[in-house]
Parts: structure tokens; C-alpha cells; sequence
């Protein structure tokens, strides 16, 4: 198979296989997490459940600063490698394109060097991440073989992205196949990883932010 | 807590599993940060301490049982049921390597109520008969005599009797129609007899009518500890018929972590309904006396003296401003120790690690987390709200050979009070 057609496969129906099996496989974890429902707590309110699950949604994305003190490296590497990729995914040029395509509206993009950069600093963050992983006690021992697939499969799309658009290690159109069937992997990966936490850490930051709120108390 | 199995231990994990657990289990990317919130990992470093390895039975439960991915991995045989052995490795991590502080809750980026989870999992352990014989101990004499200390009626009596002597004031029992009703927990009717009269003397001041119930005049809830809520629902069914009976407005949590966490938070989800009376912690009371101006102190505190925030009522009970108005009132040199407030560190007896006697040693050396935290503010008294935390702190002061007394917060308010007796009416006194 040629560059050529492997991209256009990429493109073409690898793709909507890969999104079809993303976006069900993460409705079924979603509908799994809710059909088991949620009982409603009768004991007095102090304070609203729903202030509480909003605000505890946005807050748990900064560091308690205790926490944040004991351990800079890796709370540090973890914010900026998310940032990093939110801004690839989401404010690269071509991608929007992409999701025009998909969804029929785009929005504003950064310049192609500004993510250039953060391409080349996520691919650091997320060495720095398996350094972390295979040498701090606590993640070495938590890690489980889905933690450094998940890692894998985050890692590849962006290093093939970084390698197409610098036009570095093979001819750009297979690189940009292999970028392409990269985020396939990723997409089909995500609903049976860790990698749901891309939409559940809304319901688990809103659960517990919600008994917090309804208690009155801080989270 | 008859008829253990492994097989009701699975299927009681099983029930405790709804779409929080689910979320939480769902969105955990092994960050480990959770360890660097315990009190346990920090001061062991061993990473089974680590507080979502905590709940691993329960994750693995869940995904085998709730997931589609799980079942076809089961199906495959690429899963390891839950076993015997795994209850019996996990039974220390949950009951003794936990104080349910929930410290870790706060510190999870996806959100994570790690200790909920651990207090849903006490449910199976309990059900597969792998929980600590202290805890059982405490949870059978709470059920069959109404005290987990074994305290009865008549020693009650025996103590409102000594205590009455001593202030001259009555102690009302069973009076129908009080407009509060005091509960009390067993170190405070045994050890710390100070906090009934202490409440008395406040009651008397604040002209409140009151009362203690001969039928549930225990607040500890060594069900909620142990993880049993069918004991759990019968303590706290007793204060609910009793407060029914007695037509209450408020039942008064005492200075106890977990009896506030029962009767006040978890008690309505027990029993499956809500209250027809309120439910406050004593210190909630105080400062309403206080902010109401019924609450008369005078003279201050000179020592240098801080205060230790029990998890059950700052962190996960919302009670952490009233405490320190209420010292502003008594204290000239109030003293903020490290990480106070809904980031205290537990005092390392908690969640029922207290009443187990085979966590002695494990407790002591979790203990050096609250250590460090009183080495870092050098104080002539330490106050605090809770009992249990009492009693765990003074073990723990004693044992690194720390000169430190631990005082109750509501007798050092008591201690300060305008004397309001007819003989010497309030405003002669007041400053």
C-alpha cells in the first residue's frame, strides 16, 4: 500500500470506524456509571448540592497549595501537559478544520508555531510523566499496564504529529498517516482506559462536589 | 454481623456501588496524589497505605460486575476474582490504615470521595467477617447494651448524680417538651464528665430547657465505624424514637466526630427519611448562643493555645469558622497550626482506628503527621471538639513525651462563663 492510500484510508473509512467505536463505547461507560443511580440524601441541607457539584467541577483543576508544595514536579508536569494537549487538539489550525468538517462550525485557531512549541512541550511533559511513573514509589506502584498503554497512546499522536508538521524521520504523508491512525488508536482506546476520565472526571468532580455543597462544606 | 461469608462480603460491596463509585472508579488515572494527603502512607511510605489502593477489592468488584469491558475480561479469564485472601491482605488497609478522615477526597484533580469509598467497602468486610475484633467488640455492646464502652443507664445516672453535687444545677432526664436534647458519648459520660456540666452551666446561663434521654443517650455510632448499617440504622433509630418521643426541636451532637457524622449527615439515609427535629453539633449551638448574645464569657485565656479540627466536623461536617469564634471569645493567644481548617490532618485515631486495639502500633506511628504539626507551633494547650480525638491526642502526647494539655472546647467556654446565678444576676458580673 502506497503513502498515498494509506493516508486516504486513514482518512477515510479508519476513521469513522475509530470515531463511531469513541463516541459509543464512551456513551456505554457513561450510561454504565449513571444507570446505577444516585440516591438522594435526606438529611437536612446546610448548603446547595448544585452550587456545590458546579464549583467543586472547576476548582479540582487547581493544586491545594499543601499539595501543590509537597509535590511541584509532578502536579506542574500534569497541568501544563493537559493544557498542551487541549490547546493541539482543540486550536490547531488543521484540527479545526477537522471539526468543522465534522461538525458543520469551527473557531478561532493559534498560529502553527505557537503549537509547534507546545507540541515539543507536551512531548516533555509526558517523558517527564513515565520518568515520574517508573521512579516515584506511589505511581510505580499504582501502575498497571493500562496506565502506560494509555500513556503510549497519548504519547503517539503527538510525537507523529511533531514529526509531520517538522517534515522529520519519514516522507510527510506517510508520517501524517501514521499521525491520523495514531488518534485512531486513541479514540478506539479511550472508552476501555483510564483515558475515560476525559469525560467522567465531570460526574465524579460534580458527585462529590454536590454532597459536599448539600453538607456546606469545602471541597 | 452473623453468617459471615466471603460470598455476602462481594454482594454487600456489590449494593454499596452506585454511580458515584462508578464515576470515581471510572475517571482514577493512578496520579497518586491521594498519598501524599494520608497520614497513614506519609508516615509509614509504604505504598499500601496508599488511599485508592485502599478500595482495589471494591474496584475490581466494579469492574468485573458493572463494566462491559470487565465482564468480557472476565469472561476471557484475564480477571482475578475477589477472594478470601484478597479480604483477608485488604482488612488492615481498611480498617486500621484509615481513620476515614477523607483528606484524601479533598485532594483528588478527578474529584475522588476515597474515605466514602472506604466506608462503603467497611460494608463487605464486615459482611465477609474481616473486621477487627476491637471494632466488634465496640459495635456488640453498642447494640446489646447501648454504649460501645458498655456504659449503662445507671452509671449515667450515677454521673449526672456527682456532676449535679458539684454545680448545683439540675441535669433534666426524659423531660418531654425540652427545647434541646443532649446526646453524649461515652468517653464524656466516663472520661470527661466536665462536658455535662458543662453543657449544664451554658443551658442554665443561655435559659434553655433541656434534656438527656434515658433511652439514647449515646451518640457514638461504632456502626457507622465498623461499616454495618443495619446497626448503624438501629443506633440511630434509638436517638430518633427517643427525640420522637420527647417532642425535641434540636438533638445536640456531642464534642464526637462520628456521632455527628451518624446523626447528623448519614442518620435520615439509614433510617429513610428525614427528621421532625434538627440536628447540631454543640458547637453549631454554641455559637448561635454566642451570636444571639445569650452566650455571656468573661476574663481570657493567657496560654499560648491552638485548635485541632476533628475530620468528622470541619472537614466533612462544615464546622470550622464556629470553633474559632467561639476561642475569640476565651483566648488571647490563639495560634493557627499548619494545614488547620478542612485540611487538618486527623489526630490518627478516627474511623473507629481508636477502638482496635490491634492498630495500636500503627496509630502511634501515624500519630508523629499531628506531632509535627504541634512541634511547628510550640503551644501551652491544645483544644479540640471531639472525644475520641480527646483521648487519642493525649495517648499520642503521652507516648512522645509531650507536655501538652488537651482541653475540650465547650468546658473552656463553660470555664469562662459570667456566673448568672440568682445570687449574683448577670449584669453585676458581666465586664
Amino acid at each position: 500500500m502506497s503513502a498515498e492510500a494509506l493516508l486516504a484510508w486513514a482518512r477515510g473509512p479508519a476513521f469513522e470506524v475509530a470515531l463511531v467505536i469513541f463516541i459509543a463505547g464512551m456513551l456505554l461507560r457513561l450510561f454504565e456509571i449513571l444507570s446505577l443511580g444516585y440516591k438522594t440524601d435526606l438529611s437536612e441541607a446546610r448548603g446547595s448540592g448544585v452550587q456545590g457539584g458546579l464549583r467543586t467541577l472547576f476548582s479540582r483543576s487547581l493544586p491545594r497549595p499543601s499539595i501543590l508544595a509537597k509535590e511541584p514536579l509532578r502536579i506542574i508536569n500534569s497541568f501544563v501537559m493537559h493544557i498542551g494537549l487541549l490547546a493541539m487538539i482543540f486550536l490547531f489550525g488543521p484540527h479545526v478544520a477537522v471539526f468543522e468538517s465534522l461538525l458543520g462550525f469551527g473557531w478561532p485557531n493559534l498560529p502553527s508555531g505557537v503549537i509547534d512549541a507546545l507540541s515539543a512541550m507536551t512531548l516533555i511533559t509526558l517523558v517527564v510523566a513515565l520518568m515520574l511513573r517508573l521512579n516515584n514509589p506511589v505511581l510505580r506502584f499504582l501502575s498497571t499496564p493500562g496506565d502506560y498503554w494509555a500513556w503510549l497512546v497519548t504519547l503517539l499522536p503527538v510525537l507523529t504529529g511533531y514529526l509531520a508538521y517538522n517534515h522529520l524521520l519519514l516522507p510527510y504523508t506517510l508520517m501524517l498517516a501514521l499521525h491520523i491512525l495514531s488518534v485512531e488508536l486513541l479514540l478506539i482506546s479511550a472508552p476501555f482506559s483510564k483515558l475515560t476520565h476525559m469525560f467522567s472526571f465531570a460526574l465524579s468532580r460534580w458527585y462529590q462536589g454536590y454532597k459536599a455543597g448539600h453538607r456546606g462544606i469545602e471541597s | 454481623m452473623s453468617g459471615a461469608s466471603i460470598e455476602k462480603g462481594i454482594e454487600f460491596i456489590k449494593e454499596q456501588i452506585d454511580a458515584s463509585t462508578a464515576s470515581y472508579f471510572s475517571s482514577c488515572v493512578h496520579c497518586g496524589l491521594c498519598a501524599e494527603a494520608c497520614l497513614f502512607f506519609n508516615q509509614t511510605q509504604d505504598p499500601r497505605y496508599i488511599p485508592i489502593n485502599k478500595v482495589e477489592p471494591m474496584r475490581r468488584i466494579w469492574e468485573q460486575e458493572y463494566t462491559l469491558w470487565g465482564r468480557l475480561k472476565s469472561a476471557l479469564g484475564l480477571t482475578q476474582p475477589v477472594s478470601e485472601q484478597d479480604f483477608a491482605d485488604w482488612e488492615e488497609l481498611v480498617y486500621d490504615g484509615c481513620s476515614l478522615c477523607g483528606r484524601c477526597s479533598l485532594v483528588c484533580p478527578v474529584g475522588n470521595d476515597i474515605s466514602g469509598m472506604i466506608r462503603k467497602i467497611r460494608e463487605g468486610f464486615a459482611a465477609a467477617g474481616h473486621a477487627p475484633e476491637g471494632l466488634i467488640g465496640a459495635t456488640t455492646r453498642a447494640i446489646e447494651i447501648g454504649s460501645p464502652m458498655g456504659v449503662r443507664l445507671p452509671a449515667v445516672k450515677a454521673q449526672i448524680g456527682h456532676v449535679e453535687d458539684s454545680i448545683d444545677l439540675e441535669i433534666p432526664l426524659d423531660k418531654a417538651g425540652a427545647e434541646y436534647m443532649v446526646l453524649l458519648s461515652s468517653m464524656e459520660i466516663m472520661n470527661f464528665p466536665e462536658y455535662m456540666e458543662a453543657v449544664a452551666r451554658i443551658m442554665h446561663q443561655a435559659g434553655k430547657s433541656w434534656t438527656i434521654s434515658s433511652k439514647a443517650f449515646e451518640a457514638t455510632n461504632s456502626g457507622i465505624q465498623i461499616g454495618v448499617s443495619d446497626l448503624a440504622r438501629e443506633l440511630v433509630q434509638r436517638v430518633v424514637d427517643a427525640a420522637e418521643e420527647l417532642g425535641v426541636k434540636t438533638v445536640i451532637s456531642p464534642e464526637c466526630g462520628h456521632a455527628y457524622t451518624a446523626i447528623r449527615w448519614e442518620g435520615p439515609n439509614l433510617i429513610g427519611r428525614s427528621y421532625k427535629f434538627k440536628v447540631r453539633h454543640i458547637l453549631e449551638v454554641l455559637d448561635e448562643f454566642r451570636s444571639q448574645g445569650l452566650l455571656k464569657t468573661q476574663g481570657l485565656e493567657e496560654a499560648r493555645l491552638t485548635y485541632h479540627d476533628p475530620c468528622q466536623i470541619a472537614r466533612k461536617g462544615g464546622i470550622v469558622e464556629h470553633p474559632r469564634r467561639l476561642l475569640d471569645m476565651v483566648a488571647k493567644n490563639f495560634v493557627e497550626m499548619p494545614d488547620a481548617g478542612a485540611m487538618n490532618w486527623c489526630c490518627s485515631g478516627g474511623g473507629g482506628v481508636s477502638a482496635n486495639e490491634r492498630a495500636e502500633g500503627l496509630k502511634l506511628t501515624a500519630f508523629k503527621q499531628k506531632k509535627a504539626q504541634l512541634d511547628a507551633v510550640k503551644v501551652d494547650t491544645l483544644v479540640t471538639a471531639c472525644a475520641n480525638c480527646r483521648i487519642t491526642l493525649e495517648e499520642g502526647l503521652e507516648h512522645y513525651e509531650m507536655d501538652l494539655p488537651v482541653v475540650g472546647l465547650t468546658e473552656m467556654i463553660a470555664e469562662h462563663l459570667v456566673d448568672t446565678s440568682p445570687e449574683t444576676p448577670a449584669k453585676e458580673n458581666a465586664q
